[in-house]
């Protein structure tokens, strides 16, 4: 190692680096709109599974700059229907893979996952989603307090709690994974393709000709292609409307805040939906907390006193061990809300113009299912059956893909 | 603590009121078709602008109609509903008064 940075010292560019802005070409086979986690995992498995290198990756901002890096990290494939297990749970094996794929640790840690049940209520929905997981090949399954102490060890499970803990879904491959790494592996791994990433590049418009796009507007000029894929979370009914549609999404703010580093005291991420909290310890050692949804829409990423008075309410009660500890940062993403819960992907009334949408809070998990497959749909033109039940038609054919039970941020 | 002012109850805590989407027109009850249903339903407009929404005072159960920027989470203006509906909506007969089908 040290050799290996005393030649990066003299010159030789660290092939971890991104490679440095180029000009903008008139012309790209595909163009991806958004430089988030979905939008470059696109560009990566297009040019390493299908040879596809003629595509630029656009971004308003910077590479990894919008939700990507303001989600709490979590994967996991615990879902509700059949169809939502086998898509997040390609997702998750893909992810135990990556940090090799790239050459670069994403930091990839499998913690356990903890859904807590404080209704009978709860149990059931609990034990129906352990059913449909396990009948999936998911490891998941009901656990009592008896078990989850020794899981979680500084969880409150005292009987005599405001809301005590009753039962809790245990899903032992749920894992943490540093956001930012795999952003960033992913554009290294398609800038080595050829790709080109043009950052501060924001799409100002669609071109279209007989209900099929042709190109795109931009702040640096026009550009013209054969195919767009829109993977702009948080922003995604901003840019549909530019291609002529409108999608079943409100925007609304999700909030999350880390805490002062402590030693290493919680192993695996401990969530529940009825209180809307959910924490997970990071390699640093801060305590990654996240709660419900703001109650209306905005675009506005800012924070609010409220939302940090209920989260702390319910997370004192249960780890009361948290009270002395400081919060160390806050911020707000963006989170595009289906009414089902579920994302919207493949077609859309454009022809050639394929969506990446709806990712409300589920987003970070599905990174590079959604790359892969998306690189399927754009490099074949044929919707992947995996994530054909996305589709955006399925709300005028009253098909939707319900996973209201299965989100573990409350709404 | 965000303030709303509900036309009936002056100003009070934002989080005593509810957001129940933007303002549009229904679909015609008679005669519209399942897609028009399905897209009044669940597609928005979303703009990142001012919009006209309803909103409820839930302890008065107050419903208003608020102008508010999704940008900088201003409320411009809260109105009551008659300043934009001023008639009564016509039903059919047939949706109306117990009558036998």
């Amino acid at each position: 190692m040290p050799f290996g940075l005393l030649k990066h010292a003299f010159g030789a560019r660290d092939p971890r680096a991104l490679p440095l802005p180029a000009d903008l070409k008139p012309t790209y086979d595909v163009v991806i709109i958004g430089g988030g986690g979905h939008g470059l995992a696109t560009a990566y498995y297009l040019a390493r599974d299908h040879g596809i290198t003629n595509v630029a990756v656009l971004d308003k901002g910077y590479l990894g700059g919008g939700n990507t890096a303001r989600n709490t990290a979590i994967i996991r494939s615990n879902y509700l229907t059949a169809e939502g297990v086998r898509f997040y749970d390609e997702s998750l094996r893909l992810f135990r893979d990556l940090s090799n794929d790239f050459g670069y640790n994403i930091l990839y840690s499998e913690r356990g996952h903890l859904t807590l049940a404080h209704t009978d209520a709860a149990v059931a929905t609990m034990r129906w989603r352990a059913e449909v997981n396990k009948h999936c090949g998911v490891e998941s399954e009901l656990i009592f307090p008896d078990d989850i102490a020794k899981i979680a060890p500084p969880l409150n499970l005292s009987p005599n709690a405001r809301y005590p803990v009753l039962a809790a879904l245990y899903h032992a491959p749920g894992a943490i994974a540093r956001h930012d790494a795999v952003a960033w592996g992913y554009a290294i791994g398609a800038a080595r393709h050829g790709i080109a990433l043009h950052q501060k590049t924001e799409v100002t418009a669609i071109a279209r000709e007989k209900g099929r796009v042709v190109g795109v507007e931009t702040s640096r000029g026009p550009i013209a292609c054969d195919t767009v894929l829109q993977a702009v979370a948080g922003h995604s009914s901003l840019v549909a409307k530019m291609a002529g549609f409108r999608l079943p999404i409100r925007t609304v703010p999700l909030q999350a805040c880390v805490s002062q580093p402590l030693k290493p005291f919680l192993d695996p991420i401990v969530v529940s939906g009825s209180l809307h909290t959910y924490i997970s310890q990071s390699d640093r050692g801060e305590m990654v907390m996240g709660g419900a949804t703001d109650p209306y829409s905005l675009y506005s990423p800012r924070s609010t006193l409220e939302f940090k008075e209920q989260l702390m309410s319910h997370m004192l009660e249960q780890f009361p061990a948290l009270a002395e500890v400081k919060v160390l940062r806050q911020w707000a993403g963006l989170a595009d809300m289906t009414p089902d819960f579920s994302p919207v992907m493949g077609e859309t009334p454009v022809e050639n113009y394929y969506i990446d949408a709806g990712w409300g809070t589920w987003g970070f998990k599905a990174t590079p299912v959604c790359g892969k497959r998306n690189a399927e749909l754009i490099a074949t033109r044929k919707v992947p059956g995996i994530i054909a039940p996305f589709r955006l038609a399925r709300f005028a054919e009253f098909a939707q893909m319900g996973e209201r039970g299965a989100a573990s941020v409350g709404h | 603590m965000k303030i709303m002012i509900c036309p009936l109850n002056g100003p009070c805590n934002i989080s005593e009121f509810v957001c129940a989407g933007e303002v549009r027109p229904s679909p015609d009850p008679n005669g519209a078709t399942d897609e028009a249903w399905a897209d009044h339903v669940f597609m928005h407009d979303n703009a990142a602008t001012v919009v006209r929404e309803w909103w409820c005072h839930v302890p008065s159960t107050t419903w208003f109609i608020a102008e508010r920027d999704t940008v900088s989470d201003e409320i411009v203006r809260t109105y009551p509903a008659r300043e934009v509906f001023s008639e009564r909506v016509a039903y059919a007969k047939s949706y109306g008064g117990g009558e036998q089908q």
